[in-house]
């Protein structure tokens, strides 16, 4: 598609963009071909070998926890299940974002004023409580975390793209259609939906981070991800337990978790600045 | 000596010179226009001159401006010329003026950037300085916001705020372009008046506005100086061919219409149609469009005209289905179509074709050019596989005269006139009997106007399409139209065909607006102002005739009783005093 592949040709002007792409890009393909490499389990406990600060020569480069497993791998690990609740969430938000937003936009009036009463409505509800509780309750799941980090992150999509649409419509290019003569799924497919595409973007990159803050704050509350899987959030938890006598199961792990928010927040900053700059042009 | 002395002037951006060898003078006291087709480099002369020119550019040879050097000037001397000596009013005031602060108070900054401290002093000049430009109750606009302004007093606002700093020089660029005509004949005498103070340097595309308002001329072209002289001796001999064109590009007034066409056959007939906006806030009725007619033939072009906010374009938007009438009857070939757009049968909607005003907006940035002016085949005749539809593609293309390079182009690689043209080709494509063009050369410049009215007037001798032709300003129209509908408010004031009204208007509203056109002649160059004031808000419209506040022959009787649409002459007029007023 033209539109995708004008905003990466776009995307590659920015030099913060590419670093910061580069070094997540870098990050993930660490951590998939890491563990498969690495002569050691994620599961495997060792208990002549806790708490050991990270070497080279034993095999641990970023050491052993409290059971004795390695450190490196589950951390690895902890990154994939980082990244991949970061792209569901997105995901799903984007879907219904794009869905919901798209379509009171477009039919407008009555619709819309109901549709987005709705948004109103939901922001206000403490949603985050809301998620605890159902954890609590329920057995604790990862397609739980995923949808109810989804579902916060809607509302914003939703809004963003409902108010392009609404100023799309009203744009000329889509009445010169109308009175063409081309229908309205045709309208949508071909002129409202290309020209979102840009700003859907921008978001996600921006949404991301916020799903990943969100997974690690329930999983260093413990409401995350189950043992003996585990997450950024987790380890960071787990290491803050150990701080005294073993600070690098907090260190390293929390220097990701920070590294792989600041890269997406430059992303996404660095696309909202060049689509910006177009619309002043 | 003169006072500005530009020598040998160039600018370049990467490898691209957009100035180059430019030498002119302004002399104290003298004003100067400078034209040019637009891409030309009038803009970056300006900037140059200002000192406003972006980092990247290179700048070369000199400007010197009273013995100070500027081309390579510190900021500091910069500052210090732009605040005292030199002023600048631009095309979009909005873009000047600050949206979160009064206007006073932003004037108020100029004379304290001045030194002069007095509180009441300073905003008693400010509150004279409005009311020299003419902006109506200057105790109230003193604490208005930009937003709150018409484009029109906006312009004054910019002029007002250039004056106070008293400055030796006042460039203005395109100062009137975004603006109705009558509102233009104001601003150009406002100009005129404040000459006895600052040389002034006119840049425009325009000559007709050069014409009556400026002693000497410099024509340029492709960033290179094509002729310098005075504006009576340019006009009556240029010696550059490029000079002739413009000339020649500009519209006049004079001149034949077109004869009526042939045929009779009545294609399409609006009657009695009325247009309403609900205003949210206020639970009031806005009547943008009151019991407006229109008959249109096969091979007739009829002009609306008024100024902005007279309702043309809500007019034909209602006709088309686009927006809903409030009353009214829409006949295309003897039938009745039904209102809203959607509800009409696929042969009415081809039938029926608009070109906007704004080129660039009406193409989708999106697609490539080939690809919207295919779109209308893919409605209308689907049935054509790729070889016959990029033929018919092809073929649209010619018509408006592009070449098929473009194609593979988006809408932002194309000029004004390309893009227009493209969406002319996008109407024309599926061979429609009636093209509504909402000012669709109003963006456009001079000769790059007359090609697409040119491409309009042979499609119409080719295929007998009826054409309905918006415009804010009467010369435009003069050389295509058959038939004039002058609005006002809302309302028809005049309709008559369209060599009747240029050399005989019967209402005082378009005398008015055929005396504010500024025609290309510096022996009679137009422009003058039989009309004071701008368009009243239609939320509150005035009683009786519309038009009185305005009205210069209005009576007792004008303010009270609304003057009916009745034949007089040839026309059709809505005045009271047609038939006595020698207009
Ligand atoms: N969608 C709308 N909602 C409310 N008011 C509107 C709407 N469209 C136009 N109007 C108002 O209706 C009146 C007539 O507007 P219209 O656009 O038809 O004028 P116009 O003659 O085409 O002006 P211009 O020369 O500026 O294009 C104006 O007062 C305008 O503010
Ligand atoms: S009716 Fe009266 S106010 Fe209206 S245009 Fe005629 S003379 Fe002027
Ligand atoms: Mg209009």
């Amino acid at each position: 598609m033209s539109a995708v592949a004008r905003i990466w040709a776009r995307m590659r002007t920015s030099k913060t963009v590419v670093a910061s792409g580069g070094i997540l890009f870098a990050i993930a393909l660490v951590s998939i071909i890491g563990p498969w490499i690495s002569p050691n389990e994620y599961l495997t406990t060792n208990f002549d070998n806790i708490l050991r600060a990270p070497t080279a020569s034993a095999g641990h480069v970023f050491g052993t926890d409290d059971l004795g497993r390695d450190l490196f791998v589950r951390t690895m690990m902890g990154v994939q299940v980082t990244f991949v609740v970061a792209i569901v969430a997105s995901v799903v938000s984007l879907l219904i974002g794009v869905l919901y937003g798209a379509t009171a936009g477009f039919i407008g009036g009555r619709v819309d004023a109901v549709m987005m009463r709705l948004v109103d409505t939901l922001y206000a509800t403490p949603f985050i409580f809301f998620v605890i509780l159902l954890l609590v309750v329920f057995e604790r799941n990862l397609l739980l975390m995923f949808v109810a980090i989804g579902a916060i992150n809607w509302l914003d999509m939703a809004r963003i793209v409902r108010g392009q649409t609404l100023s799309l419509r009203e744009r000329e290019f889509v009445q010169a259609a109308q009175l063409i003569g081309v229908s309205t799924p045709r309208i949508i497919f071909r002129h409202i939906a290309p020209n979102l595409v840009g700003i859907v973007i921008v978001y996600v990159t921006l949404t991301i981070p916020q799903a990943i803050l969100i997974e690690s704050f329930l999983s260093f509350l413990g409401l995350g991800v189950q043992e003996p899987q585990t997450s950024l959030g987790k380890l960071v938890n787990d290491g803050t337990k150990q701080m005294e006598g073993a600070s690098w199961m907090l260190l390293i792990p929390g220097v990701l978790l920070a590294a792989i928010l600041l890269c997406f927040n430059f992303v996404g900053d660095g696309m909202r600045d060049l689509f910006d700059s177009r619309r002043s042009q | 000596m003169s006072l500005l002395d530009v020598n040998g002037l160039g600018v370049r951006y990467a490898d691209k010179d957009v100035v180059s060898g430019l030498s002119f003078g302004v002399g104290s006291g003298e004003s100067v226009g400078l034209v040019g087709e637009s891409g030309s480099g009038k803009t970056q002369t300006a900037l140059a001159i200002m000192g406003l020119l972006p980092g990247k550019a290179a700048i070369s040879g000199s400007i010197d401006f009273a013995g100070t050097e500027i081309v390579g000037a510190s900021e500091r001397q910069l500052n210090t010329l732009r605040a005292e000596r030199i002023g600048m009013v631009f095309q979009d005031p909005m873009q000047a003026l600050n949206p979160y602060v009064p206007i006073g108070k932003q004037l108020r900054r100029v004379l304290l950037r001045h030194g002069i401290s007095d509180g009441r002093e300073v905003d008693q000049r400010v509150m004279h300085m409005l009311d020299r430009v003419g902006l109506p109750d200057p105790a109230r606009q003193f604490r208005a916001y930009a937003h709150q302004l018409s484009g029109g007093m906006r312009q004054r606002v910019m002029i007002a705020s250039a004056l106070l700093a008293q400055p030796d020089l006042l460039i203005a660029d395109e100062p009137t372009t975004a603006l109705d005509v009558t509102v233009q004949a104001q601003i150009l005498e406002l100009l005129e008046r404040i000459r006895e103070e600052t040389a002034l340097l006119l840049i425009t595309h325009d000559l007709g506005i050069i014409a009556g308002h400026c002693e000497r001329l410099v024509v340029i072209e492709a960033g290179r100086l094509v002729e310098e002289g005075p504006t009576r001796k340019l006009f009556s001999e240029p010696r550059a061919s490029h000079t002739r064109k413009l000339i020649d590009a500009a519209p006049r007034l004079d001149g034949d219409s077109p004869p009526a066409p042939e045929s009779a056959e009545l294609v399409l007939e609006a009657d009695n149609v009325s247009v309403s906006y609900a205003e949210r806030n206020e639970r009031l009725q806005l009547h943008a469009v009151m019991d407006l007619d229109l008959q249109l033939q096969a091979g007739e072009t009829v002009a609306v005209v008024g100024e902005s906010g007279s309702g043309k374009s809500s007019f034909v938007r209602a006709v088309l289905g686009l927006v809903p009438m409030r009353a009214g009857r829409v006949t295309f070939c003897g039938q009745e179509v039904a209102g809203p757009l959607q509800a009409r049968s696929i042969e009415t909607r081809r039938d029926l074709q608009l070109v906007f005003q704004d080129p660039a907006g009406s193409l989708n940035p999106q697609l490539r050019i080939e690809r919207i002016i295919a779109e209308p085949l893919t409605v209308h005749a689907p049935e054509l596989d790729a070889k016959a539809r990029s033929e018919r593609v092809a073929d649209a293309l010619q018509r408006v005269g592009l070449d098929e390079d473009l194609l593979g182009r988006f809408p932002h690689q194309l000029s004004g006139g390309q893009a227009q043209r493209v969406a002319i080709a996008r109407a024309l494509i599926v061979n429609p009997r009636v093209l509504v063009c909402d000012e669709a050369v109003a963006a456009l410049d001079g000769s790059v106007r007359q090609q697409v009215l040119n491409l309009l007037h042979r499609e119409q001798q080719a295929t007998g399409l009826a054409i309905v032709f918006i415009s804010h300003d009467l010369a435009v129209v003069r050389s295509i139209s058959h038939r004039v509908m002058v609005l006002y408010l809302g309302r028809l004031v005049e309709l008559a065909d369209g060599a009747g009204i240029f050399r005989h208007p019967r209402h005082p509203y378009t005398r008015a607006l055929l005396d504010a056109v500024p025609v290309p002649d510096p022996l009679a160059p137009g422009g003058r102002l039989s009309i004071s004031g701008e368009v009243p808000s239609i939320i509150d419209p005035p009683s009786g005739c519309a038009f009185h506040p305005r009205c210069r022959y209005a009576e007792q009787r004008c303010r009270v009783e609304l003057p009916l649409v009745r034949p007089v002459g040839e026309a059709r007029v809505a005045c009271h005093r047609a038939e006595e007023l020698e207009l």
